[in-house]
């Protein structure tokens, strides 16, 4: 067998697998990208990565599905604002990033504005801002805190909001103030609505 | 030249929503907005091969398809693109007067183009501004074929109409034929022709840039004219509307899926990358042709004898030069959008931009504008404000990417 038939063997295995998992995707996928259980609207050049992330986190997979079809990918351990931002917390710190239902709204992300470190941060008010080809988004911080340090490969890769993990696409990392503030957040649960109710329009 | 508020609209469905009261409006507007939408024939065509459906001009428009905008957008320009144009306007104005009566409201040498030829050209006001940008044909000395924005239709329609009575009341033999009948494709790219030339027997090598002709694609007849609006090679076809999803669908098969099917925001991406205005941003009933750069779309002998609307500004303008230019700027940071202040090094406000973004092609933040006479020269340091901080930038001619009409050699 050649190594291009291999590697779509093992592509269709493993995308069998993902789908055999207790939550399924919903919805057609892109013709572009061999994985359905991703969001769609990335260039081809990302599948292999995305492939295998998403064959390493199936288990933390909770799908919610737009009913244009697309689906977002919504992790279990982190929390979420309304305003589509995600925070991991690790005692007092934390780290923010974009969601992917964000990201898959916004489109190609060309420019990302980044905040000083040393800077302080409220929850609910805008640190920053993403440009996609078509608009500019504020990021809002989802909890207060002094920025510590900040994503400098995004002034290089603004793509990468919207091809890598979660845990690579991280914006800032934050001392927080209030780690109180946390419970104001949605769980992985309560975004997933949140988004199914955000796509019906 | 086409289309109408694209970046608003933009902005408008990609800008996410973080307060909940703002979500109830935009559920409202959606809620009865869609139903009062208009649908090209295409329509179902889109939403079939994924096309993400946004409002824009009244119509229900495909924004992109499930590849980004940065793919199609780099895509048109390697291989082509099919756009769906259908929300926009065309007409025939027939008579024996159709080209004098024309002439009263356009700034081109209409008396002056060849049967089967056409042009951009400006419907002035009676400031001298714009009323919109047009592609005008003259098809025969008694058929001028023309399409106008989609943003626009309602009033450039009532516009000819009124002086159409008025002509008429004097004597002259002009009338309209406006065709709802018909969709326009637009096929564009470096594929677009000879894709094209398997869906007819007429040697398209001999139609060139600007020209025109009524034929028989795909089985049934067209109105084909070599233009567009992306810088590239290719054609506007205007097919009789039961006849669209068919020739669509025979275009796609026949390219064996290069060309893709393209939205509206690749479309605007590929328009700014060939330095060509968005009436709306770009052109506005203040601007006039002359501010906008484009002089050389009035006829020589209509800049000697003026008779359209707004001639004596227009012309007053061409003797003392305008006031103010529309120029091209690369810069630094975020990309520079509608309405972003221009500043000399200085610090002094010279202008604005009208129209920017990031450039697909380029991989660069390029963008469009106005700036006062005299700091419009090509290299020109300037900085350009975006949310409040300045950014470095540089005045540039126009277009960004080179264009590649298909012209005599």
């Amino acid at each position: 067998m050649s190594t291009t038939n291999r590697v779509a063997q093992k592509k269709r295995r493993t995308h069998q697998t993902i789908l055999s998992q207790e939550y399924k995707p919903i919805g057609e996928c892109s013709t572009l990208c061999n994985c359905c259980c991703v969001s769609v609207q990335r260039s081809h050049e990302n599948n292999a990565a995305r492939f295998l992330w998403a064959s390493k986190v199936a288990s933390h997979l909770r799908i919610s599905v737009s009913q244009r079809g697309f689906s977002s990918v919504v992790l279990k351990d982190l929390k979420y604002a309304e305003s589509h931002e995600w925070v991991k917390t690790d005692g007092n710190k934390a780290t923010f990033g974009i969601t992917d239902h964000a990201q898959d709204h916004l489109g190609d992300v060309v420019y990302v504005e980044l905040p000083d470190v040393g800077r302080s941060v409220t929850q609910g008010e805008s640190f920053g801002a993403v440009e996609s080809v078509k608009a500019t988004s504020d990021i809002n911080s989802p909890i207060s805190g002094t920025v510590v340090e900040v994503n400098e490969g995004l002034t290089e890769s603004p793509g990468l909001v919207n091809t890598s993990p979660y845990e690579e696409r991280w914006i800032i990392k934050v001392e927080l103030s209030d780690a109180g503030e946390a419970h104001k957040l949605m769980d992985s649960d309560k975004y997933s609505k949140f988004c199914e109710e955000d796509a019906k329009h | 030249m086409r289309g109408g508020s694209l970046w608003q609209l933009g902005q408008s469905i990609t800008r996410r929503l973080a307060q909940t009261d703002k979500k109830a409006v935009s559920r409202r507007c959606f809620a009865s907005g869609a139903a009062d939408l208009k649908k090209t024939a295409l329509y179902d065509f889109h939403v079939a091969h994924g096309g993400k459906m946004v409002p824009f001009a009244g119509w229900s428009m495909p924004i992109q398809y499930k590849d980004s905008i940065i793919d199609s957008t780099v895509n048109c320009r390697v291989n082509g693109s099919l756009f769906d144009v259908a929300h926009m306007c065309g007409l025939s104005l027939k008579g024996k007067d159709c080209v004098p009566f024309l002439e009263t409201l356009v700034v081109a040498d209409v008396a002056g183009l060849a049967p089967g030829t056409g042009s951009l050209t400006v419907f002035t006001n009676e400031k001298g501004g714009a009323i919109d940008d047009s592609v005008i044909t003259k098809v025969t000395d008694e058929h001028i074929y023309l399409v106008v924005n989609a943003g626009c239709r309602d009033k450039d329609l009532a516009h000819i109409e009124e002086h159409m009575k008025a002509f008429k009341s004097k004597g002259g033999d002009v009338s309209w034929h406006i065709h709802d009948e018909r969709s326009l494709l637009a096929l564009q790219g470096p594929l677009a022709a000879p894709v094209l030339q398997h869906l007819t027997k007429e040697d398209l090598s001999k139609l060139y840039f600007g020209q025109f002709q009524i034929l028989d694609i795909n089985g049934s007849t067209c109105f084909l004219t070599r233009t567009g609006y992306t810088g590239e090679d290719g054609f506007e076809i205007s097919v009789p509307s039961e006849h669209a999803v068919d020739l669509a669908k025979a275009i796609l098969e026949k390219s064996e899926g290069k060309v893709r099917l393209t939205g509206l925001g690749a479309r605007d991406s590929l328009r700014l990358e060939a330095g060509l205005c968005l009436y709306g941003n770009d052109m506005e009933q203040h601007i006039t042709p002359v501010e906008a750069g484009l002089t050389w779309a009035i006829g020589k002998r209509r800049r000697a004898e003026g008779g359209f609307l707004g001639a004596d500004v227009i012309l007053k303008q061409l003797q003392d030069g305008p006031t103010i230019r529309r120029v091209g700027f690369f810069s630094s940071g975020p990309p520079a959008r509608s309405h972003s202040e221009v500043h000399d090094e200085n610090g002094d406000k010279i202008g604005e931009i009208t129209s920017g973004g990031f450039s697909p092609n380029l991989k660069k933040n390029v963008a469009m504008g106005y700036v006062k006479s005299g700091q419009h020269k090509n290299g020109t340091k300037v900085k350009i404000l975006v949310r409040g901080k300045p950014y470095e930038g540089n005045i540039t001619k126009m277009p960004f990417v080179a264009t590649k009409y298909y012209k005599p050699s």
